[in-house]
C-alpha cells in the first residue's frame, strides 16, 4: 500500500476498531499507537513528495504537493503527541468521575475520526469533498465538546455546531458558485477538481469568483476563527476536554486556513486585482486587534489562549493576505510554530488545571513550586506564544512585520499595538500561575511532560535553525501561494 | 405554449413554492406545523430537481432527487417528529415577538438576495437561471429563522431548512454537483440531525427545557 493509502486509512480504522473495543485499559495505548502510525504514513509521503514533487493520486482524486504535505505532516505530528498527552490527562479525567468508559470510548473513536477527516480535507483534490470532509470534522468534534455533560459544555457544543454549521453552509454556497464558473469551461465532474481549477484559474468568470471568494472567506472563516465570526471558538476550547482544545487550537484552525488559501490561489488567478487579499488583510487585522482586547477581559485559562488562538490565526490570515513570496512564507513557518506552541500550552495547562481542580485563573496558583517543570512548560510556552526571541514565533512575527512594513506601513502600528497588548495581558496572569505559593495538589498520574518538551524544543529550533528541506518546502509552498 | 417551456415555467413555480414555505416557516408559531412545512418545503425540492433533471437529461439528478425525498421528506421528519413525541413538545406553541417587523427584514433580505444573483444568473447555462436568487433568498430566510428563534427545535429546521436553499440552488443554478460530493453532504446533514436530536435530549436534561435563552450563560465579562 502505498504512504497516502495508510495515512487515510490508519485513522479511519483507528476509529473503527476504538469504536469497537470498547473502554479498556488498553484502549488509550491503541490510540496513540493508530496516531503512530498515521504520523510514519505521513513521514513516508512527505519523503516521496520531496523527491517526486507534487502527485495526484487515486485518479484525480487526490492532490498532494508541498502545501498540503507539510500541513499533513504537522496535523499528524500535533495528532501523536496529544494522543500522548491524553492518556494520563483522561486517566486523571477518569479518575474524577468526569469520563466513563462510555464517553471515554466516544472520545478514542472520534479523535481517530477527527484526525481522518483533516487528513481527507488536506489531500483531497475536490473542493466539494473538502467542504464535505470540513463538516465531517466539527461533527466529529461537536459530541466531544459536550462530554462532560455539564450546562455549560453542552451551550458551547450547541454554538459550536450552529454556528460552524451556518458558516460552513455558506461556504458550501461559494463552492456552488465555483462549480457555477468552472462548469462551462471545465466542463462535468472536473469542475470541483482543484488541480483542474487552477490551470483554468484565468477563465473563470470574476464576478461569479469575486462573490463565491466572499463567501467561502466567511464561511471557512467562521472555523479558522475571525473575528466577527469567532464567537463559538472560546467557548468550544473552554469547555471540551484539554486534548480536544489542544487539536482543534492548533490543527483544525489551520486546516480551515488551508481551505481558504486554495481558494484564494483560484480567485487571485481569476480576478488578477488583489482584491481577495485585501479581504484577508482586512479581517486579520481586524481579527488581531480585537482578539488582543477581548484577552485582557478573560478570567479561564483556557479561554485566554483560545483567544489567543484567534489573534494568532487574524495574524496568519494577514500575512497571506499580503501575499509575496516572504509574507507566505512567514504565514507557513507561524501555522507550523503557533500548532506546536498552543499545543503544548494547552498540554501544561490542562495539568494545571487538573492540579487546580479549576480553570479560573484565581485558582492556580504557584505551579512552579508544586511541580516546576509544568509551570516551567507554561512559562516558557507562554513566553514563546508572546513573540520572545529565540522561539520560533519570534521568527515569524519578525517576518510578518517588516514585509508589512514594506507593503503595507499603516497596518504595523495596529499590529505592533496588538501584539503589545496581548503581551501585557498574557505575561502578567501566567506570571501569576507560575510563581508565589501553592495550595494546588500533586496528581495521582505523572504528568506527560514529553509533548510539552517536544513541542517547545522544535518551537525553539524553529527560531534558530530551519533544516534546509523545510526551508525549500516553505519556498514552494509559498511561490504556489504567490499574491 | 410548447412542453418545454411549460417544464421551465414549472421549475420556477417550484422555486417560488420554496420560497413561500420559508416565510412561512418564519411566521409560524407550532411546532407540529414547522415540520408540516418543512417536510412540504422538502417536497417542492425533490419536484423541482425530477423536473430539472427531466429537462437537462442528466440522469444523477434523478438519484440526487432519490436521495433528497428519502432523506428531507421520509427521514428526517420521521426524527424530527419522534424527537418532539419523546420531548413532549408536539403541542408547543412559541411566543415570537414582532412577526410583522421579521417579515419585513424578509423582505429586504430577497430583494437583496436578487440583486446579489442577477449579474451571475445571467451566466448560468441551465434553464432556470433566476432561480439562483430565490435559492440565495431561501438561504437568507433560514438565516434569520434561525436567528429570531428561541427554541432548539425550529433552529435545527432552520439550519435544515437553509440546506434546502443550497441544494435548491445546487440544482437549479448548476445541474447539480458530481454524485460523490451530493452523497458526502447527503451523509453529512444525516449525521448532523442525529447528532442535534442527542443534543436536544441532552439540554433538555440539563436545563429541562429547549429554550436556546438557557445557553447564554457563556459570555466575556
Amino acid at each position: 500500500m502505498d504512504a497516502l493509502t495508510l495515512l487515510l486509512a490508519m485513522p479511519l480504522a483507528g476509529g473503527l476498531t476504538l469504536g469497537a473495543l470498547g473502554h479498556r485499559r488498553v484502549a488509550q495505548d491503541i490510540n496513540a499507537l493508530f496516531s503512530l502510525a498515521t504520523l510514519l504514513a505521513a513521514a513516508a509521503l512527505t519523503a516521496r513528495v520531496m523527491g517526486e514533487g507534487p502527485f495526484e493520486a487515486w485518479g484525480e482524486w487526490f492532490f498532494v504537493d508541498a502545501l498540503n504535505v507539510f500541513l499533513v505532516t504537522l496535523t499528524a505530528f500535533v495528532g501523536f503527541t496529544t494522543a500522548l498527552f491524553s492518556r494520563p490527562y483522561m486517566r486523571v479525567e477518569c479518575d474524577h468521575g468526569k469520563m466513563t468508559p462510555g464517553r471515554m470510548r466516544l472520545y478514542h473513536s472520534m479523535y481517530q475520526l477527527f484526525t481522518g477527516m483533516m487528513l481527507v480535507a488536506l489531500t483531497t483534490n475536490n473542493l466539494g469533498i473538502l467542504w464535505v470532509a470540513m463538516e465531517a470534522a466539527t461533527l466529529t468534534t461537536v459530541l466531544l465538546v459536550s462530554v462532560y455533560r455539564t450546562a455549560a459544555s453542552l451551550e458551547a457544543a450547541w454554538k459550536y455546531f450552529i454556528l460552524c454549521g451556518v458558516g460552513i453552509a455558506q461556504a458550501l454556497f461559494g463552492t456552488i458558485l465555483i462549480y457555477l464558473a468552472a462548469e462551462r469551461s471545465i466542463g462535468g465532474s472536473d469542475a470541483l477538481l482543484w488541480t483542474h481549477l487552477s490551470t483554468a484559474k484565468a477563465l473563470l468568470d470574476p464576478q461569479v469568483l469575486t462573490l463565491a471568494f466572499v463567501f467561502l472567506l466567511i464561511g471557512y472563516g467562521t472555523k479558522v476563527g475571525l473575528v466577527p465570526v469567532h464567537n463559538w471558538l472560546p467557548d468550544a476550547h473552554a469547555e471540551g476536554p484539554t486534548p480536544i482544545s489542544a487539536v482543534l487550537s492548533g490543527l483544525l484552525l489551520n486546516v480551515a486556513l488551508y481551505a481558504v488559501l486554495r481558494v484564494k490561489v483560484l480567485a487571485d488567478g481569476a480576478l488578477q486585482n488583489g482584491l481577495p487579499g485585501h479581504m484577508m488583510v482586512g479581517f486579520g487585522l481586524l481579527t488581531v486587534l480585537a482578539a488582543a482586547f477581548f484577552l485582557m477581559r478573560q478570567k479561564d485559562v483556557k479561554r485566554m489562549f483560545a483567544y489567543s488562538s484567534i489573534e494568532h490565526m487574524g495574524l496568519m490570515t494577514f500575512a497571506f493576505g499580503m501575499g509575496g513570496a516572504v509574507a507566505n512564507f512567514a504565514g507557513l513557518l507561524h501555522m507550523t510554530v503557533h500548532a506546536l506552541i498552543k499545543s503544548a500550552i494547552f498540554f501544561a495547562v490542562g495539568h494545571a488545571a487538573q492540579k487546580a481542580g479549576s480553570q479560573a485563573m484565581e485558582d492556580i496558583r504557584g505551579l512552579l513550586k508544586l511541580s516546576p517543570t509544568v509551570g516551567w512548560g507554561l512559562m516558557l510556552g507562554s513566553l514563546a506564544i508572546l513573540g520572545m526571541p529565540p522561539f520560533g514565533v519570534f521568527a515569524s512575527e519578525f517576518l510578518i512585520l517588516t514585509s508589512a512594513m514594506q507593503s503595507l506601513p499603516w497596518a504595523t502600528p495596529v499590529l505592533l499595538v496588538a501584539l503589545g497588548v496581548a503581551f501585557a495581558a498574557i505575561f502578567s496572569r501566567v506570571q501569576a500561575m507560575v510563581f508565589g505559593d501553592t495550595e494546588l495538589r500533586p496528581l495521582a498520574h505523572p504528568p506527560a511532560l514529553l509533548p510539552v518538551f517536544i513541542h517547545l524544543g522544535l518551537g525553539l529550533m524553529l527560531g534558530l535553525y530551519i533544516p534546509p528541506f523545510q526551508t525549500a518546502w516553505y519556498r514552494q509552498a509559498a511561490a504556489m501561494l504567490g499574491g | 405554449m410548447n412542453a418545454h417551456a411549460l417544464l421551465g415555467q414549472s421549475i420556477n413555480l417550484c422555486a417560488v413554492t420554496l420560497l413561500v414555505l420559508a416565510f412561512a416557516m418564519i411566521a409560524q408559531r407550532r411546532i407540529l406545523t414547522l415540520i408540516h412545512l418543512f417536510t412540504l418545503q422538502g417536497l417542492a425540492l425533490v419536484v423541482a430537481t425530477v423536473l430539472v433533471a427531466h429537462l437537462t437529461g442528466d440522469h444523477h439528478l434523478y438519484f440526487s432527487a432519490a436521495i433528497t425525498l428519502v432523506l428531507k421528506v421520509v427521514l428526517i421528519p420521521i426524527l424530527l417528529h419522534r424527537v418532539i413525541d419523546r420531548l413532549h413538545v408536539r403541542w408547543d406553541v412559541e411566543t415570537l415577538f414582532n412577526i410583522p417587523t421579521t417579515m419585513l427584514i424578509g423582505i429586504v433580505l430577497v430583494v437583496f438576495a436578487f440583486q446579489l444573483a442577477d449579474p451571475i444568473a445571467s451566466l448560468s447555462a441551465s434553464i432556470a437561471r433566476g432561480t439562483l436568487g430565490i435559492a440565495l433568498a431561501c438561504v437568507l430566510l433560514s438565516f434569520l429563522m434561525m436567528i429570531v428563534r428561541a427554541k432548539a427545535v425550529p433552529q435545527v429546521i432552520g439550519f435544515l431548512s437553509m440546506e434546502n436553499g443550497l441544494f435548491f440552488a445546487a440544482t437549479a443554478a448548476t445541474s447539480g454537483m458530481p454524485m460523490i460530493v451530493e452523497l458526502g453532504i447527503a451523509f453529512d446533514v444525516l449525521v448532523g440531525i442525529l447528532i442535534l436530536g442527542v443534543f436536544m435530549f441532552q439540554i433538555r436534561e440539563q436545563f429541562d427545557s429547549l429554550d436556546i435563552r438557557h445557553l447564554e450563560r457563556l459570555k466575556d465579562d
